[in-house]
């Protein structure tokens, strides 16, 4: 409850602010339609307020995918960005830009795409090790670190075999970026995350029971192997919209579900929407702060979430010293 | 079960063991180390690859696993999670959970947990519980499955003497009253001399014997197979105990 208090908050101080100064005032009259001024229309409606909601969205589905890698690896560092995903999608958006799009498709469509044909990718890798006789949660972990370094390779490689002006779009598209929101890629993002949730329902308390280990939930009925399949394939859709229109973006899929787990606990009715909000919250306050650590300026979103989200997190890790892993 | 075998890799740990666990019967397995109780105690719980054949029937006639309902505790490997005492034991009936728990699953859980004398721990976490405590939430949990076939692999290891006899009592009263059918894995042969209806004992993945305890627990079976010289006393109960005096030179238990 706070919690979505606090979240909307950030958002309405996120569309608040800007670089083009508006006043307080103005930004209100035009969210509600009655502004009649066409500057501060076209402001508000078409870059404040998609950035705001991308934030919401885009953080939400970071938080959702990490909270579901962390249960189903059973590791506090699992996240899609520690273990390979996002590196995975972000390969897969380099390969477009260098190499070009597909004559059937304009590069618009064929990065998004790209990004996350190669998050499945990844997941599908990691699915296939844990495949193997007697793998353990652990050996998964590994496999997601070795395709971490694997895709940070390729990704290298591509950006030496780059003309300048495609590793220009590269690194920027690395570093992370909310500005080229629009109310297409929103519902997008906005229905993956949306369309994940009936499949996830399903399986709230057989995901909560693998938090007891791999043994236990198989005593209790649970069917592993097939759990975990069903929630990589969830974990890779999220990672491949989100990235695919945002660039990677680290540290939240690792820290949103810490804090929820903290707050929450980790019965799953109640950690995953708590994880996907915590993202969405951290997003959002890092937009914010992109924006106002020096007025005027636009700092890329994927620098600020670790500026804005470490001290945030400590404080609360240090406020919470109970032993959870 | 009829032959049940269990490998891992190309090193056998089980071979073609046959035994039966009757209705409102407690039997008890016992063995040194590696000799197979756990592998044989996953096998009937359907979490372990094995050969031969698993098999569940009533008086009716046989019953497919899927209509059993099997509670099983497993060796205690610690659990550290956010989890908390009541979440752990409603996963007991995962089967019949919804989004929103109803009245009927909560009340079942504080029953079970008011049970075994662990009421005050409901809403602490997984993490912050001892060992003994551990075990007994999870020996809650079971029990919060209303199962036919209880499997509890050393309940009993982390507990102190008055919750060993009194988790014991528990298991051997539910197994009388609802008709369980319960296999106990101990290491204690005292606590499986008091409490078992049969023995059997396993030896380097083989079943020794099997029998009422007096039959099972004899001085020759303890020399063979734990490789300790031992006094055994019957007492007016028919019910052995076991003083081990000392280990038998040139011998290892596995
Ligand atoms: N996962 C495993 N991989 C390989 N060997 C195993 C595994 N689990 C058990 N074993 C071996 O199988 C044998 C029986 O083990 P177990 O059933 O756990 O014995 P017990 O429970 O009687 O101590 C032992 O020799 C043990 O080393
Ligand atoms: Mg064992």
């Amino acid at each position: 409850m706070v919690g979505l208090v606090v979240t909307a908050l950030s958002f309405v101080v996120d569309v608040a602010t800007g670089p083009a100064m508006l006043p307080l005032r103005s930004v209100a009259l035009s969210v509600v339609g009655l502004s009649g001024d066409a500057t501060v229309d076209a402001i508000v409606w078409a870059i404040r307020l998609p950035v705001a909601l991308m934030a919401l969205a885009v953080g939400a589905a970071l938080g959702l995918s990490g909270a579901l890698m962390q249960t189903i690896l059973n590791n506090p560092l699992a996240s899609s960005y520690t273990l390979g995903i996002s590196a995975g999608a972000g390969f897969g958006a380099a390969l477009v830009i260098v190499a070009g799009p597909p004559l059937w498709l304009t590069e618009g469509q064929a990065i998004p795409l790209a990004a996350m044909a190669f998050a499945g990718v990844a997941c599908a890798i990691v699915h296939l090790v844990g495949r193997l006789r007697g793998a353990t949660p652990e050996m998964l972990v590994l496999a997601g670190i070795a395709l971490l370094f694997l895709f940070q390779a390729l990704l290298s490689l591509l950006q030496f075999l780059a003309s300048q002006e495609a590793l220009q779009q590269i690194v920027f598209w690395l570093f992370g970026s909310l500005q080229k929101a629009t109310w297409t890629k929103i519902s997008v993002v906005g229905a993956v995350v949306a369309g994940c949730t009936p499949f996830l329902v399903r399986d709230l308390w057989r995901l909560t029971a693998l938090k007891l280990g791999d043994e236990r939930a198989r005593g209790l009925g649970v069917e592993v192997g097939g759990l975990r399949l069903r929630a990589l394939v969830l974990i890779s859709v999220l990672t491949g919209a989100a990235v695919a229109f945002v660039g990677t973006i680290g540290f939240i899929g690792l820290v949103a579900p810490h804090i929820a787990r903290i707050l929450l606990g980790e019965d799953q009715r109640i950690f995953l929407p708590g994880a996907a909000l915590a993202g969405a919250l951290l997003l959002s306050m890092a937009s914010v702060a992109s924006k106002t650590i020096i007025p005027g300026t636009l700092f890329p979103i994927g620098i600020v979430t670790a500026l804005v989200g470490v001290p945030f997190f400590v404080w609360l890790v240090l406020g919470n010293r109970r032993a959870y892993w | 079960m009829q032959d049940v075998g269990v490998r891992y890799g190309a090193v056998p740990a089980l071979a073609a063991i046959s035994l039966i666990a009757l209705a409102s019967e407690v039997l008890v397995l016992v063995g040194p180390n590696g000799s197979g109780k756990s592998s044989l105690v996953r096998s009937v719980a359907g979490i372990q690859r094995h050969d031969g054949q698993v098999g569940f029937a009533d008086p009716q006639g046989p019953r497919p696993r899927s209509s059993v309902r099997i509670g099983y505790v497993p060796q205690d490997i610690g659990s550290r999670t956010a989890l908390t005492v009541t979440e752990t034991v409603l996963l007991g009936r995962i089967g019949q959970l919804g989004l929103r728990v109803s009245d009927a699953d909560l009340d079942a859980v504080k029953a079970v947990l008011a049970s075994l004398d662990v009421l005050h721990l409901a809403a602490r976490h997984l993490g912050e519980l001892s060992g003994g405590q551990r075990q007994l939430v999870f020996l809650a949990q079971a029990l919060a499955a209303e199962p036919d076939v209880l499997l509890l692999d050393e309940p009993t290891s982390a507990l102190d003497v008055r919750h060993q006899l009194e988790v014991l009592e528990i298991v051997r009263s539910i197994t009388a009253e609802r008709g369980l059918a319960t296999v106990v894995v101990l290491h204690d042969l005292n606590a499986a001399a008091r409490f078992a209806d049969r023995i059997a004992v396993l030896d380097g993945g083989r079943l020794y014997g099997t029998g009422a305890p007096a039959a099972t627990l004899t001085a020759a079976m303890l020399g063979d197979v734990f490789g300790i010289e031992a006094h055994v006393a019957v007492h007016g109960d028919g019910r052995p105990s076991v003083t081990p005096l000392r280990a038998i030179r040139g011998r290892t238990a596995a």
